[in-house]
């Protein structure tokens, strides 16, 4: 049982969307994706299978269509718009991002499209909104986030190299989970009243209200968070938390010792690792350990014996990072209850032990190939309508004949 | 499109959610539902007056005050939801949530793996209590696995997902993120999933249990990356990545942030193809603009480095958005990298997003809005976040049916 099963999501190709019909179809959805004559320009996106370019070859195209069928569709030709039309009478939820006015100009925006499908739920997820004065102006990941407010908090202490775009078209991303979110709403008022209805998402508002603090701080305090290197942007510097440790690789230390077990489990990992006699500050660690209850951290800079043992939590974590690789520092924080994250690439989060055991790696079947692909799995898990990857990314025009009873 | 009606109905109307959830990934998840109709009662702690979200008593505050109701970031999260106190190791506090938990149609929460568990509402409790319970749990690893046990914040799960590797420039430590990215997107899934498993009830009658891993959901957000690792064998880890400021996928150049006039002052330009070189090379009208290397993709993206000093220099005494402006009027993506003053005050992109709410110690606030405009059921927030235990009284008399003198002994009995 798919929870989607019997929805069927009608998307017009567009590299903006494409992840919102995803979402929507690997949870069961009937999306069928729709790209013009030639295909959609998203096919000759790289990385490619064996580095060769070719519409049926786009890594970024096979993971974003995963579990779609695909048509071809003339929307400038009036063959196409009536074949579109006879699709729509179908549709539960149609998914588009198109520019500015073309689907009106097209005679195919809602007020058209619900005459032939009265409940159609219509989401719309532009850069702007339909109705901005910026319609018309052309974007893409990068220029969202830097207007979003998302790239003014990232980057590093040094405020002479540039602010940073996070990686992986999240703002693409953003504005998709917004649009998701809307469809699913939309979708339980559909049930409860008989009633469709059109949605506008605007991309940049949905990028500016995921910038966690950066946004209320300004809303509630007229307060302009600054970005500092690989931790949260705030008022005042804070203190380092990422560390190199002895392979290389970079951990996240999160939060230093506070309780006095943390202070007791950090005494004996020294020990362990034979690195007591190098940490002079060991006896502020065991003063730590000594504690009656968390460390009073209102009083670090005031209160000297407390600003020392704060100081050696952390500078007994440094020395451990140096002297041992970033996994077996990630591991043995987390299991001495200190909450510290290895800094993996996309890669190694994906092979790690633990997603591996959830079943996050999934293998996809590709007929072309004769061989299956392993593929990242499911974001969440609905035991009684599980995620699935139904099928591969479509060729284009891969099931006209199935869809729309013809051949193209 | 439609005119918006006078009193619009609510989307999610009658349907109801016993809160457990705080902090950002959880309280952010059920802002949504809320906004759009949903009742959402927060039940918070009262021996740690609801402590255990730390937002609760942290800034940014409106004014010098200070105190467990004035936090901005809590009282951004936690609009239009109903807050009540039930200390739930007492006996009487268990059958209080029980009978809440009997009449609401999902139970959210976002502590550490077995919190809700210890306390007797695990799934099984849950189930034994109303079958067709929908139960959402939100954790950095999830329930299951090796890491169960662990502990995370945004930036933990971004560490360990790849996020906070994959944004960077060469040659440095991580850039990560600057906020908790996946605090936010964490219970953006969180929402999607109450809302598909309210879809499946409504289909099935079947409630269940929905395990969802922020780290699990943060590593699915790097997909064409990970499939140039499981197809073409090729790590994101190697010489010169990350270089998240470029593109790669597509292939764009240049492609970039560059220095404006004025303090910390830049401007991203992005040319996705030879049409959006021309016209940039047009509009910076140098004769470097017109060199042959640069006609091509291939040729800007072998010649980047030069190309983006190239640009730098010309942005370098130029106002940021007069860059935008030139740009933009030229067909060039282009924006200013905009402070949040810029953004929230003075960019009409945004009007509308801000509602300001109502919020019974902090007075009137701005606060976070939904970036969606719905024809048919508008999303509505006018009311601040709970101050602690604001509710207890009308919460627990409409569905317990207890007395205003009933609540008042369960305070002073120390049960809420």
């Amino acid at each position: 049982m798919t929870v989607l099963q019997g929805v069927r999501v009608l998307e017009l190709a567009n590299e903006r969307i494409a992840f919102a019909g995803k979402l929507l179809a690997d949870m069961g959805a009937d999306v069928i994706l729709i790209e013009p004559p030639g295909g959609d320009a998203a096919r000759a996106y790289g990385p490619f299978l064996d580095d060769q370019p070719g519409p049926d070859r786009s890594l970024w195209w096979w993971h974003y269509h995963t579990s779609k069928r695909g048509v071809v569709l003339d929307l400038c030709q009036a063959e196409g718009r009536e074949r579109f039309k006879a699709l729509v009478a179908s549709a539960d939820v149609l998914l588009e991002s198109e520019p500015g006015t073309r689907l009106a100009d097209l005679g195919l925006d809602y007020a058209d499209l619900r005459r032939l499908r009265e409940n159609l739920i219509h989401v719309s997820m532009t850069p702007f909104g339909r109705d901005s004065v910026n319609a018309n102006v052309p974007v893409t990941d990068l220029t969202l986030l830097a207007g979003g407010g998302p790239v003014w908090s990232c980057g590093y202490d040094d405020h002479a190299l540039p602010p940073v775009r996070g990686g992986g078209n999240q703002g693409y991303h953003t504005g998709c989970h917004i649009a998701v979110m809307s469809a699913l709403t939309a979708l339980l008022y559909r049930g409860a009243s008989g009633q469709g209805q059109f949605i506008d998402v605007s991309m940049h508002q949905a990028a500016n209200v995921t910038t966690e603090g950066a946004s209320y701080s300004w809303l509630v305090a007229q307060q302009t968070l600054q970005r500092q290197t690989g931790r949260h942007a705030a008022t005042v510097q804070t203190g380092d938390t990422q560390m190199l440790c002895k392979d290389g690789r970079w951990v996240n230390t999160g939060v230093p010792p506070r309780y006095p077990q943390e202070f007791g489990r950090m005494l004996e990992w020294l020990r362990a690792l034979g690195l007591e006699e190098q940490f002079p500050e060991a006896i502020f660690l065991e003063m730590g350990a000594a504690l009656e209850g968390q460390l009073n951290l209102s009083k670090i800079g005031v209160d000297d014996e407390i600003t020392a043992i704060f100081a050696a939590g952390r500078a007994a974590l440094m020395l451990i990072a140096e002297n041992v690789t970033a996994y077996d520092f990630f591991i043995g924080c987390q299991t001495r209850g200190l909450a510290v994250g290895v800094i993996y690439s996309p890669e190694e989060a994906y092979e790690d032990t633990h997603f591996k055991a959830r079943g996050f790696q999934v293998e996809v079947w590709h007929d072309e190939l004769g061989r299956s692909v392993r593929y990242p799995g499911a974001p969440y898990k609905l035991p009684a309508s599980p995620w699935a990857i139904s099928r591969r990314a479509p060729r284009l025009g891969e099931h006209d004949a199935e869809v729309l009873g013809t051949a193209t | 499109m439609d005119r918006p009606e006078a009193n619009p109905p609510a989307a999610l109307a009658g349907i109801r959610i016993c809160d457990f959830s705080g902090q950002l990934a959880g309280a952010g998840a059920t802002k949504w539902l809320a906004a759009f109709g949903a009742e959402v009662t927060r039940i918070e702690d009262p021996t740690r007056e609801g402590r255990w979200d730390i937002l609760r008593g942290i800034g940014p505050f409106v004014d010098e005050r200070r105190g467990i109701n004035l936090g901005g970031g809590f009282n951004n999260h936690n609009t239009e939801k109903f807050g009540v106190t039930i200390d739930v190791r007492t006996a009487r506090g268990k059958e209080m949530v029980a009978e809440l938990i009997r009449q609401s149609d999902v139970v959210t929460e976002n502590f550490a793996a077995g919190v809700l568990e210890r306390w007797g509402f695990g799934y099984e409790g849950l189930k034994a209590i109303k079958p067709d319970i929908i139960y959402v749990s939100n954790c950095g690893f999830g329930h299951v696995g090796p890491y169960q046990a662990f502990k995370t914040w945004g930036p933990i799960v971004q560490a360990v997902s790849g996020l906070t590797f994959s944004s960077g420039l060469p040659d440095q430590p991580p850039a990560g993120w600057g906020y908790s990215y996946m605090d936010h997107t964490g219970g953006y899934y969180m929402a999607m999933a109450i809302m598909l498993a309210l879809l499946h009830r409504r289909k099935t009658g079947e409630g269940q249990w929905v395990d969802l891993a922020c780290t699990e959901a943060a590593v699915t957000l790097n997909g064409p990356a990970l499939l140039d690792w499981t197809v073409n064998g090729r790590p994101s880890r190697r010489e010169g990545q990350p270089d998240s400021n470029r593109s790669a996928s597509p292939a764009m150049a240049p492609h970039g942030i560059y220095p404006c006039q004025g303090e910390d002052d830049w401007a991203a330009i992005a040319c996705r193809d030879d049409a959006d070189w021309g016209r940039l090379a047009a509009v910076i009208d140098e004769p470097w603009g017109a060199e042959v290397a640069y006609a091509t993709l291939e040729g800007r993206l072998a010649h980047q480095d030069v190309l983006d000093a190239r640009l730098g220099a010309w942005t370098a005494p130029r106002d940021k958005f007069e860059v935008q402006r030139e740009l933009r009027a030229a067909g060039v993506p282009c924006s200013a990298v905009q402070k949040p003053q810029e953004r929230i005050d003075q960019d009409p992109g945004t009007a509308g997003l801000w509602p300001t709410v109502s919020h019974s110690e902090m007075g009137e606030v701005r606060v976070d809005g939904i970036p969606a405009r719905f024809s048919a059921t508008p999303w509505r927030i006018e009311r601040g976040g709970p101050c602690l235990g604001e509710h207890n009284e009308e919460v627990f008399g409409r569905l317990l049916g207890l007395s205003p003198d009933e609540v008042v002994r369960l305070r002073a009995e120390k049960v809420i």
